[in-house]
Order: structure tokens, then C-alpha cells, then sequence
């Protein structure tokens, strides 16, 4: 029985890994940008789908994986229009892109699945052939984690990472954090978009609710991969995303641990988002319960009226 | 310079809110000068820096640099002309970023930011010279995370930053009134150095009205979305505390009603 647990953990690497990928894309807009984007849960889908379509029409792999990611660039492009020349609120700009694109992904797949046989298709990875998929995984994440370091470190790349950290400092220093948004925004869903054609080629299909609620699955891998993991980062930007992937296998290596003790599967969907609430609570507390400044403050305050009581008391005496 | 010519902004225009911040700024700079701007509670002196800075469109009037008009570019268009130091000492800079980061992004405003690599090993000599003259041991915590320095060092560092690329016009927005006062002298001296060192034309809102009079060439004062008095040169020089407070209330026909500043005398 524990040999079938073995067994089964090549599988949740290799489909960490490809969650992983997702999650730098929500990386991406959620620590960078401080922008929560739910486009995820469709672009996703859209991924799989273009790259499902077009493998089953009989394009070449490669072409096949450029166009997903392109599309998936696109979702990410209209979610920047809305949220910032529409003036919509993120949040909102995301759920609207993704209705958009349960149309559209119905649209491009024709019908509601579609299946990708291994069998018949040479898929890049694929559950029948794990070690190798697992492999090729490895190269993709190498690739996108130097791909992105080096473009962070750029001047553009920096004006991204400003506009996360301060809008008013960044306007003021120039830069159109308008358009830094977008471009963000574009990224990300990029990468989501290319994990989602992965997956669908490991799993063997592309379906159109294959994206309920990925971005707390990938919300989940990066805050598993800061808690666990952020001691390694330090201050290093690859490594911090190294660790949001090292967050993915962690999350389907505790997910098939809890299956295998027999744990309905329905409730994993749950358990992920109160998980996540948890995990995002964790700093709100701590800055409010437990951070020595407003500990401080809170002291300072008690001490200031005090010392205003005593001079009431002062004053009333000197009157009388 | 800069020519403000009838400059008017309302802010929720048509409902109880309904503020008329900016009623009919005129004012021109020549270039060097160094003007300080004073003012009671809501007489327009942030909205007017504001308004040079694009925060948000006017509503009426000309705003000119060097003869330009730049009334109708957004925020971060004017920036190419303009330096800013805020009086949040957190929005100047970028906490979770290196301070040479912050300068790097800096030294790159008005200009095209490419795919090049983001800082080069001659900024960083550069930005090692710059930081050692604000004199606060910064120039050996170059990749600190800005978010680790205290408020005076962040608005020392958030001044070197609005000037490092020569900006036409800098923007004071009452830049020390969050810091102690020690600490607040030493960011006005700095200010003084580097609006003297790089030959700027400056605006710096103050509510300390001694801070008004002993720096910069020029004194405007604001009452009402208005200026109300301008002064410079010598006569300037002579100006007293009391001598404003007193102009005030004959300008305005109302007692001075800033707080701040009145603690502050």
C-alpha cells in the first residue's frame, strides 16, 4: 500500500511543477504588482485549449506552445484595459475576463473537452511517460526563472517592480504605471496560459472547468513556497522563484499524501482556500497583534494621557 | 520659467463636498529662484504644487514650463521636468527595493526605459559619490532595502533622487514637517545644497513660517486658493514672523489660522 504512496509522488512533482509554473505567473501580479488577478481561472483554460486545438489539427509542438502563451498574453491585455483605461477595479476586471473567456474557450475547443490521446499525439509530457516529463518540466522552469531574472533586472523590467512597490514614487519618477500594469498583467497570464497547455497534455485533456480555482492553487504555492522556503531566497529574486515552484510540488505532494489516507477528494477544493485564508492572515495579525511599533505606540499613547489627567489634576488644584 | 496664469481647481464640484481649492493662481518663476510658500489650513498650497505636478487635470488656466504648456500631460509625462519630495517620507521611494534600485529608477526619469540592464557598475560609483554627500553613512548600504532607513534618511534619499536627473522645476511639499526637528534641519540643508549645487528654480511649501523666511529668495503667501502676497529679494531678507502674521490678517481680514505653524513660530 505505502509502495502505491511512493508511486504516486513522481506524478504530484511533475504536476507541481507544472502548477508552478502558474503560480510565478501569479507571482508576478500578486507580490510585484499587489494585484490580485482572477483572469487565472480562465487563461488557464485557454492555454490548454488553444494548444489542444492546435496539436489535434496538426501543428508542430512548438508552435503550438507559442500560440497558448500568446493567447494567454492576450487574456492578460484585457484585463490591463479594464483595470486601468476603463478604470475597473481589479478584482472586478478579472472576474470579467474570465466570463469572456469561458465563451471563448468554448468557442475554441468546439465542445466542452477535448482529449489529447498520448497514445496517438507526441506529447511533450504525459502521465504514461513521468521521468521524462518531469525532465522536460525542469528544463521549462530553469528556462522561464532565467528568462525572468534577466528581464526584472532591466530598466523596463525594474519600472515593473517600482510600480508594485510605490505608484506615487513611481509616477513621480515617470514612469506610466499604466502601462507597467498591463505589461504585468500580460506576463503572467502568459505563463498561466503555458502551464494550462502543459497540463492539459499531462492530463490527457483540456476541459472548460479546468481552471475553478486555480489562482488559489496558485496563491497556495506561493505563500507554501515563502513560508517553507523563503529562508533559502534571502534577497535573491530566482531563487524567491524557484521556491513558488518548490510551493507547487509541495502542494500536490501533500495533496496525494492526503488522498492516500483516504480523505474524500471533494473536499481538497476547501481545504486549499482555507488554507490560503489562513496563510494570508498570518502577516495582517502579526502587524496587528504583535508588531513591537504599535505595541509601542499603543504604550506612548496610555502614557500621554496619563500625563494629560495628572495635568488636569494640576490645573483644577492651582484654580482652586 | 514657470507661469501659472489663472490656475483653478474644485474639488466634487456640484455636490456638498464642493471645494474650491485653486481660485485663479497667477504666479511666474524666474529661473534660479527659490520660492517658499506659506499659508493657513486649505489655502492651496499642496493643490498648487499638485497641480504642477499632474496629480490630477485642472479645471481652468495655464500651466507653462519654459514655455511650454504642459496642462494636458498626465503625471508621469511631467516628471521629466519636474523633481518631487513628498511629506510621507514613504512615498518617495520604493521600500522593498535597494537603494541604488530607487536611484537607478531615478536617474532613468524623462528618459526611455529600455532592455538594458537596469543599473551599470558606473551608476553605482556615481551613486556611491552622490549618497556620501548626504552625510549619512548611506554610501555603504547601497543594496539595502530602502523600507530599513529611518524617515529623515528616506527624505535625504527621496531629494537626491528628485534631482539626480536635473529637473527644471523642484517640488517641495512640505517636505519636513513629518521628521523631528534635528532631523528636519539637517533634510532643509540638504535641500539648500542641492537647489544650490545644480542652479534649481524650487517650491517649497513649509508651515514653519522661520523655515519660509530663511530659505530661497522669494515668499509667496496663500490664502483662499490665492496668492495673497509675494515677496523677494531684500525685502524678503527682512521679513519677521510677526511681520507676516500681521500681513496676513490685513490681506485676508482674517486671524492666521494654521496650527501648525503658529506652534511652529
Amino acid at each position: 500500500m505505502f509502495i502505491n504512496y511512493l508511486q504516486s509522488l513522481p506524478a504530484a512533482i511533475a504536476q507541481g511543477m507544472i502548477w508552478g509554473i502558474l503560480a510565478i505567473g501569479v507571482y508576478i501580479t500578486f507580490r510585484m504588482l499587489d494585484i490580485a488577478d482572477l483572469t487565472v481561472d480562465g487563461s488557464i483554460c485557454t492555454g490548454a485549449a488553444v494548444c489542444a486545438v492546435m496539436l489535434l489539427s496538426g501543428q508542430p509542438m512548438w508552435l503550438a506552445l507559442i500560440a497558448a502563451t500568446a493567447a494567454g498574453m492576450l487574456t492578460g491585455l484585457v484585463t490591463g484595459i479594464f483595470h486601468t483605461f476603463m478604470g475597473i477595479p481589479a478584482i472586478l476586471a478579472g472576474i470579467l475576463t474570465q466570463l469572456i473567456l469561458w465563451t471563448v474557450n468554448l468557442k475554441i475547443m468546439g465542445s466542452a473537452n477535448r482529449a489529447l490521446p498520448a497514445t496517438k499525439l507526441n506529447l511533450l509530457v504525459a502521465r504514461i511517460d513521468l521521468y521524462r516529463s518531469i525532465f522536460i518540466l525542469i528544463l521549462f522552469v530553469f528556462f522561464i526563472v532565467a528568462l525572468l531574472y534577466a528581464f526584472f533586472g532591466t530598466e523596463f523590467g525594474a519600472s515593473i517592480r517600482a510600480t508594485g512597490a510605490n505608484l506615487n514614487m513611481s509616477r513621480a519618477q515617470g514612469i506610466n504605471t499604466n502601462f507597467t500594469k498591463i505589461f504585468g498583467l500580460v506576463l503572467s497570464n502568459g505563463l498561466v496560459a503555458l502551464s494550462g497547455a502543459l497540463l492539459a497534455q499531462y492530463q490527457g485533456n483540456s476541459d472548460i472547468n479546468m481552471g475553478k480555482g486555480a489562482i488559489v492553487i496558485g496563491l497556495a504555492a506561493v505563500i507554501i513556497g515563502e513560508a517553507l522556503f523563503g529562508w533559502m531566497s534571502r534577497n535573491n529574486f530566482a531563487i524567491k522563484l524557484f521556491t513558488v515552484v518548490l510551493g507547487g510540488i509541495v502542494y500536490y505532494i501533500v495533496y496525494s499524501t492526503v488522498i492516500y489516507l483516504g480523505l474524500d477528494a471533494d473536499y481538497l477544493k476547501m481545504l486549499s482556500a482555507l488554507l490560503v485564508a489562513l496563510f494570508l492572515a498570518i502577516p495582517y495579525w502579526k502587524k496587528k497583534y504583535f508588531s513591537s511599533a504599535v505595541n509601542a505606540e499603543k504604550r506612548a499613547l496610555k502614557a500621554e494621557a496619563k500625563a494629560n489627567k495628572k495635568a488636569e489634576k494640576k490645573d483644577k488644584k492651582e484654580v482652586a | 520659467m514657470l507661469e501659472l496664469i489663472d490656475v483653478r481647481k474644485t474639488f466634487n464640484p456640484g455636490t456638498i463636498n464642493a471645494k474650491k481649492a485653486l481660485q485663479g493662481v497667477n504666479l511666474h518663476l524666474a529661473p534660479g529662484d527659490f520660492v517658499t510658500i506659506i499659508g493657513g489650513n486649505g489655502a492651496g498650497k499642496s493643490t498648487t504644487l499638485n497641480a504642477v505636478a499632474g496629480v490630477w487635470p485642472i479645471d481652468s488656466g495655464t500651466i507653462k514650463i519654459d514655455g511650454k504648456d504642459i496642462a494636458g500631460l498626465p503625471e508621469h509625462k511631467r516628471a521629466k521636468y519636474v523633481g518631487r519630495v513628498f511629506q510621507d517620507p514613504m512615498m518617495g521611494t520604493a521600500a522593498t527595493m535597494e537603494i541604488q534600485e530607487n536611484l537607478a529608477i531615478a536617474a532613468r526619469r524623462g528618459n526611455h526605459r529600455t532592455l538594458k540592464w537596469g543599473i551599470s557598475s558606473k551608476e553605482k560609483i556615481k551613486f556611491r559619490e552622490l549618497l556620501s554627500i548626504l552625510d549619512l553613512g548611506l554610501e555603504d548600504r547601497m543594496t539595502a532595502k530602502v523600507g530599513l532607513l529611518s524617515g529623515g534618511q528616506r527624505q535625504a534619499l527621496t531629494l537626491l533622487m528628485a534631482t539626480i536627473q536635473q529637473p527644471k522645476l523642484l517640488l517641495l511639499d512640505e517636505h519636513t514637517a513629518a521628521l523631528d526637528p534635528k532631523t528636519a534641519a539637517k533634510v532643509l540643508e540638504i535641500s539648500d545644497k542641492l537647489i544650490a549645487e545644480n542652479n534649481l528654480t524650487a517650491m517649497m511649501v513649509t508651515h514653519n513660517m522661520r523655515d519660509a523666511i530663511a530659505h530661497g529668495n522669494r515668499l509667496i503667501m496663500m490664502h483662499d486658493g490665492k496668492v495673497i502676497f509675494d515677496v523677494s529679494g531684500e525685502e524678503k531678507k527682512k521679513l519677521t514672523v510677526d511681520a507676516l502674521v500681521e500681513k496676513f490678517s490685513q490681506t485676508s481680514g482674517e486671524e492666521f489660522s494654521n496650527d501648525r505653524a503658529l506652534l511652529s513660530k
